[in-house]
Parts: structure tokens; C-alpha cells; sequence
């Protein structure tokens, strides 16, 4: 992992487990592999608090153990899953897109196995019953049925998978029921285990319990008793559930195709996009650089019926997105009215070049994105070519040249004539490459999160007073009107919020807001050229 | 190429118009203080986006970060109290210790070195124990003995009162055991007539300003 990525994840794990973890979390981060004792000797904490933050980390699938270098009969060796940990930073994206594609039972069942990192089917149930039962009006329950079958359609289109079967975990293998602990360097993949997607058989009805607060009727304490008699009832020990991030990105990746295609074209091109990419979901592997050809018949057929478009239009629509220089549908054979695919890597690098652009765009101003964009297109270019070709003033073309330079934005590459090198016998060429361009940017991206997180803090830190007072107060607020108090006592406690700290409230609230937002939206950037870097170098 | 040294001396070996300035004109100014810190930028940044999903992942965001604080998963260094041992200390719960975890992990899926007492909310259970424990650890036998006796008629009476009210509050224990501690500490602790916080000797105060920096969320 770069430095940029290690103090990303050192403060997103500060955030959500503390200052303990995060500790031991930075030094597996540094250090690759270690066992127990080495690390706690190397965080200087005591055992039992690594213990526990080991255990944290392993629940939600950060960490993986294995037998060790000394093979099974020597320690246990622990090492850290270092993309999960960013992935935490996208924590609400996907918490909306289960809520916009399966309502709200979907949202809160992500959002529970989100935050518990590893849940059985029965636990997630009955807990997400119980919050939606909350939340409806008196007299109302949310049946576990219904959560359940919105459990169900996660998993058959692969939101959620069962985690990976764990080796026993005993260090010393005795019998032969032991299997040996499989080396640390080799995970599973949970897409190896046959039943990854198989939902268990359990047998749990009921509803959701509201909680109550104080006096109880009698039936309530029956019900009690009752629930916890069901908890050992449910079929499914031992099978456990998370989120299958891939699924999720994938997903993005695909909303963000629609969404560049209805920018460029229109919104029924994008509709037809989409159609051929919902139809390829099962059949394209992960990492496939096209999805698999469809016939025009087919997605002729396949399309929603609210956009009935005569065939002859939608054998245009597919001409033209076929001839658009992005390259996102390609024609790849004649026979059913045609064979299309979509091209996945070309799109993802062509979103990738996009964002480059105007990230140069913004920085820079419009004279050196479009200097950028020539060197993208014609790769190697002569300074004087350069200014001819961007119809720039020469000094101009220089300074921002050698602005992008110093920003390593763009790279001179030196070719000689003769082999001593000299200056005024070799040509330097001016060039832009894509991926290493995209890997700086989006170091770059990790380290504005980290500052943005970083200033968060700050901000939080230095107005500490004033939000603890603001707390109490609301606290009191909230008992005095349960309590049922009158108007001029309420006045009273909020006037012990003067005028000015409102106001540096307000402010205060107004920069956290906006920092939050901002490391949403770099966040997409961040998928964005995660997504186009891993796929070319999975292509290789 | 040595021999060409003396001819065309004033001449350089590339093309000078690429300098950005010509002969004889002065040198570029040179810095004598290093960049600003927050130099004005010529291109201001794109405003964020708005709207309602926006909106919605800002607040997702913001709860997430509230409720994990909340959650067995954050862990807290327990301070040992380095100072004299004061009275109400025996009050005071010893919530945060090292050696327990406060949830369930799963043990058959982890290596059998992590395993650690699972530390269950406070229950009915633990509190007759507590009582028992401080006063043997007290003083002489005899003595003792009877204080037991008594102690335990008064216990049972007490523990029948507190096992009706821990089955109603099963119901709530799922999600919040601190909840749950809360109301047991507020009123049920011990016998005594005080709420647990009317022994927090305040050495609480300062101590806790160096960690958990973010307290409310917006």
C-alpha cells in the first residue's frame, strides 16, 4: 500500500473502531504479515486489546489468519485486507443503492451486515423487523416473511454471499478432521465455495417486536420469553452472510456507463444500454473487458415496454452508438440483425480519460486541458508541434507546458540522434500516459480524503465545548418536554444558547456538512479510477 | 567535437528562443521566501453537487459515523486509575476491561489464540456475586458469616424484584446494552440509594479529552 493509502485507512479506521484498532490495524498494514505476539510487541499494547481488535478486523473480513511461515505447527499468522478497509469510505453508496433498488427493508438489512461485517440470515431478520417495526405507527409490525423475501432477492442476484468456509482454527493439527490451515498468501475467493448463493432452510416466523420502555403487560413478558426460546430454533448456525462488494461495483460501474451514454447521447440510447447490460449481468464473468454478444432481436425484445420504438429506429440507435468515437457498443457479427456487444474496459478507460481531462481542466484552465487532450491524442508531440497544433501563442504553450510538467501530469521523453546526448541533437517529445497519469491522480484522491477527514477532526475538536454544551441542552430540552413543561421554561433553556454560538453552530454544522460531501463525491472519482486501473491490469 | 570550441564560441547548443528570455536581458527573478502555505488560486473549484440523493448519503454518512460509536466493534483502552484507591471505586463498574469482549464473535471460525471471555451485559446474576465477593474479601469469618446470611435474605428478596424486571428488559436487550446498563445503574445497583453517577469522582474530566475527538455529528 502507498503512504497515501495508509494514513486513509489509519483514519477511517480511527472512525469507526477507535483509536485501538486503528493502531493495530497501521503496524499489520506496514508490516504485511505478523502473529500475535509480534504485534502486540510491536504496538507495545497489552495482549488482550489486540486480542480484541484481531477479532474486530476478522469479523468484518479485514483480516485473514493462516498457517504461518513455520507451516501448521507453528503461529498463527495474521494479514490485513487492505482494499476492505478503503471500501468503508463507500459505505453509503451502498446503503442507496440497496435502498433505490430493494426499498427500505433492502437498505437496512445492507446497512445492518455493513455495520456487524458478518451476520446469519435469522439475526439479520429479526433485527431489521425490529428496526422497521419501530419506525411504522402503533399497532403495526413488520412481518419477518417480507424481510426474508427481500433477503432472498439479494442474495439470488448476488448483492450478498456467504463468507468463505475458515479452516479449523486449531494451531496444531491433531486428527484427521483437521484439515492443515491453508497458506495466509492464498484467500479463498467466497465465489469458490459451490454454495455461495444457496439460501439456508430456516424456519422463522413472526413479526417484529417494538421495544417498549417502561411498564409491561403481561403478554409482553410472555412474548419475551418466548422470543428467546426461538433463538436456537433457526436452522442456519454457523452460515454466515456479507456483502459482496464486487457485485456492488459492478453495479456502479454499470450506472455509470448508462449515465455517460445519456449524457452524450440521449436518454433512449442510454436506455438501450442499459438493456443490453441487464440482459449480460449472469452470463459476463467479473473482470470481462466485453460483455457477451447480444442479437438485435434480442434486445429488441428485451426492451422495457414503455419505450416502444419500432425496429428500424432502434437498428439506427445501435448504428450510432456503434459509430460514437467513445466505442461503448461494439458490432462484433452480422447474424440475428446484428451481434453487439458493450465495451466494458474501452468505456471504463474512456470515463477514466474524461475524468483526467477535466480534472486538468479545472486545475489548469481550458488552454492546457485542451494542450492535454492533444498530447492524448497524438502521444508524442515536439514543442513547436504542440503550439502549432493547440493554436497556442508559443510562451504560453512553454509556461503551461512546464506547469503540467512540474505537476507530472506530463512526461518529456528524450530521443537522440547522436549517442552522447546532446541538446541540441535529440528531440524531446512531450507525452501523456493514461494509466500512470490515473494511478497519480488517484494517490492524489486518497490524500484529499485523508485531509478532508483530517480537517473534520480538526474542526470537531476546536468547537468541542460549544457542541457538549449544545448536546446537554438538547438533552434537557428533550426531558422537559417529555416531562411535559410549559413554553416559558423551554424558552428559558434554549436562551442558554447565546446568539453567537448559534451562529458558530450553524457555521460549524454548515463545514462538516460540506467536508462530508466532498469525500462523498471524491469517492466516486476514487471508484472511478480504481475500477479503470484494475481493469487493465487485469487485461494483462 | 573539440575542435569545433573556438569557432562560433558565443553560439549555445540549442535553440535559445526555448529559454523564454534572450541574451543579455536579465535573469528571471529568484524566490527569497518559500511558496505560500494557501496560495490564491487562479481557478476556483466546481461547487459540489447537489440534490436529494446527495443529500440522503450525506445524512447515511453521518448516522453511520454516530451509531459505530455505539457498537461493541469500538473498542476502548481501559485506563487502569493510577491513584489511591478511593471508596467508590467499589461503585464504580468496571465496564471497560481489557480481557473481555463485549460481543459473540464466532469462535469456530477464528484461530483459538484470539479467544477471550465474552463479557455478557450486566445481568441479574452478576450482581448477588459482587456483593458476595466485596464482602468476603472484607473482613473476619465469624462476623462475616452472619453479614452473609442477612445479606443473602435480603438479596433473594431483592433478586425476585430484579428478575421481573430483567425479563421485561430482555425484550430491549438486543440492541442497546448499554441502555440497558444505564437503567441498571441508574436505580438497581447494590443496594444502595444513590445513582451510580453520584460517584463519579470526577477523574473522568479531563482524562477522556485526548481520544474521541468527534462527540455530536451533524
Amino acid at each position: 500500500m502507498t503512504a497515501q493509502e495508509v494514513r486513509l485507512s489509519g483514519l477511517l479506521l480511527q472512525e469507526h473502531f477507535g483509536d485501538v484498532v486503528e493502531k493495530v490495524g497501521t503496524r499489520l498494514i506496514r508490516s504485511g504479515v505478523l502473529t500475535l505476539r509480534a504485534l502486540a510487541y510491536e504496538t507495545k499494547l497489552p495482549l488482550d486489546l489486540v486480542k480484541k481488535s484481531l477479532c474486530v478486523l476478522m469479523q468484518h473480513g479485514m483480516c485473514l489468519f493462516g498457517a504461518g511461515r513455520r507451516g501448521p505447527a507453528g503461529p498463527v499468522e495474521y494479514r490485513i485486507i487492505s482494499e476492505r478497509i478503503l471500501h468503508m469510505l463507500r459505505y453509503p453508496r451502498y446503503i442507496y443503492t440497496a435502498k433505490s433498488l430493494y426499498g427500505d427493508t433492502g437498505e437496512l438489512i445492507v446497512e445492518e451486515i455493513l455495520q456487524r461485517g458478518q451476520m446469519t440470515m435469522s439475526s439479520t431478520v429479526k433485527t431489521v423487523a425490529d428496526r422497521l417495526t419501530h419506525n411504522m405507527p402503533e399497532g403495526q409490525s413488520m412481518d419477518y416473511s417480507e424481510v426474508v423475501s427481500a433477503f432472498s432477492r439479494l442474495v439470488e442476484t448476488h448483492f450478498l454471499q456467504r463468507c468463505p468456509p475458515t479452516a479449523s482454527a486449531g494451531s496444531s493439527s491433531s486428527g484427521a478432521v483437521n484439515t492443515p490451515l491453508p497458506a495466509v498468501k492464498q484467500p479463498t475467493e467466497p465465489e469458490e465455495h459451490p454454495e455461495c448463493y444457496k439460501l439456508p432452510y430456516i424456519n422463522l416466523t413472526g413479526q417484529g417486536k417494538r421495544r417498549r420502555s417502561s411498564e409491561d403487560g403481561e403478554a409482553d413478558q410472555r412474548a419475551a420469553k418466548k422470543a428467546k426460546t426461538d433463538d436456537s430454533e433457526c436452522g442456519d448456525e454457523g452460515i454466515y452472510w456479507q456483502v459482496n462488494f464486487q457485485r456492488f461495483h459492478l453495479h456502479f460501474r454499470d450506472q455509470a456507463i448508462i449515465s455517460a451514454v445519456s449524457c452524450k447521447l440521449d436518454q433512449t440510447s442510454s436506455e438501450i444500454v442499459r438493456t443490453m447490460l441487464r440482459m449480460s449481468e449472469v452470463t459476463t464473468p467479473a473482470h470481462a473487458a466485453f460483455t457477451q454478444a447480444l442479437s438485435a432481436n434480442e434486445i429488441f425484445r428485451a426492451l422495457p415496454s414503455s419505450y416502444n420504438i419500432a425496429r428500424p429506429i432502434l437498428d439506427q440507435y445501435l448504428t450510432l452508438l456503434v459509430d460514437d468515437p467513445m466505442e461503448f457498443v461494439g458490432k462484433t457479427g452480422d447474424s440475428g440483425g446484428g451481434m453487439y456487444v458493450v465495451n466494458l474496459h474501452r468505456a471504463l478507460a474512456n470515463l477514466a480519460r474524461a475524468t483526467l481531462e477535466s480534472v486538468v481542466q479545472e486545475r489548469f484552465g481550458s488552454r492546457s486541458a485542451r494542450i492535454f487532450r492533444l498530447l492524448l491524442r497524438k502521444r508524442h508531440l515536439e514543442q513547436k508541434q504542440v503550439e502549432d497544433f493547440a493554436m497556442v501563442p508559443a510562451k504560453e504553450a512553454k509556461d503551461m507546458l512546464y506547469t503540467l510538467l512540474s505537476e507530472n501530469l506530463v512526461q518529456l521523453q528524450e530521443i537522440p540522434k547522436t549517442p552522447d546526448y546532446a541538446p541540441s541533437r535529440t528531440f524531446y517529445l512531450y507525452t501523456v500516459n493514461q494509466l500512470p497519469t490515473a494511478r497519480l491522480l488517484l494517490q492524489h484522491c486518497y490524500k484529499t480524503v485523508g485531509n478532508l477527514i483530517e480537517r473534520r477532526l480538526y474542526e470537531t475538536k476546536e468547537n468541542k465545548r460549544l457542541l457538549e454544551k449544545s448536546q446537554r441542552i438538547e438533552a434537557i430540552l428533550a426531558s422537559l418536554q417529555a416531562t411535559g413543561a410549559e413554553a416559558a421554561q423551554l424558552t428559558e433553556v434554549e436562551e442558554m444558547i447565546t446568539a453567537p454560538e448559534r451562529q458558530q453552530l450553524e457555521s460549524l454544522r454548515h463545514h462538516i456538512n460540506k467536508l462530508d460531501s466532498s469525500e462523498n463525491q471524491v469517492d466516486e472519482t476514487i471508484f472511478l479510477l480504481e475500477s479503470y486501473i484494475n481493469s487493465t491490469q487485469a487485461a494483462r | 567535437m573539440a575542435g569545433s570550441r573556438g569557432r562560433g564560441r558565443s553560439q549555445f547548443t540549442f535553440n535559445v528562443d526555448a529559454l523564454g528570455f534572450g541574451r543579455g536581458d536579465s535573469l528571471p527573478t529568484s524566490a527569497h521566501t518559500p511558496s505560500p502555505l494557501f496560495p490564491p488560486m487562479q481557478f476556483k473549484p466546481v461547487p459540489l453537487h447537489t440534490g436529494e440523493e446527495v443529500d440522503y448519503m450525506l445524512a447515511l454518512k453521518q448516522e453511520l459515523r454516530a451509531s459505530s460509536k455505539n457498537l461493541p466493534f469500538h473498542i476502548k483502552a481501559f485506563r487502569t486509575k493510577t491513584d489511591v484507591a478511593r471508596y467508590s471505586d467499589k461503585y464504580q463498574n468496571g465496564e471497560t476491561k481489557n480481557n473481555c469482549i463485549e460481543w459473540s464473535p464466532d469462535w469456530s471460525r477464528m484461530p483459538k489464540e484470539l479467544c477471550i471471555k465474552v463479557r455478557k451485559p450486566r445481568k441479574t446474576g452478576a450482581k448477588p456475586q459482587l456483593t458476595k465477593k466485596t464482602k468476603v474479601a472484607a473482613g473476619k469469618e465469624e462476623v462475616l458469616q452472619k453479614l452473609e446470611t442477612l445479606e443473602k435474605r435480603e438479596e433473594e428478596q431483592h433478586s425476585e424484584e430484579e428478575e421481573d424486571e430483567g425479563k421485561k428488559k430482555q425484550n430491549e436487550e438486543e440492541e442497546e446494552p448499554d441502555a440497558d446498563q444505564d437503567y441498571d445503574e441508574e436505580d438497581l445497583e447494590d443496594e444502595t440509594d444513590y445513582i451510580m453517577s453520584y460517584f463519579d469522582n470526577g477523574e473522568d474530566f479531563g482524562a477522556d479529552s485526548d481520544d474521541n475527538m468527534d462527540e455530536a455529528v451533524y
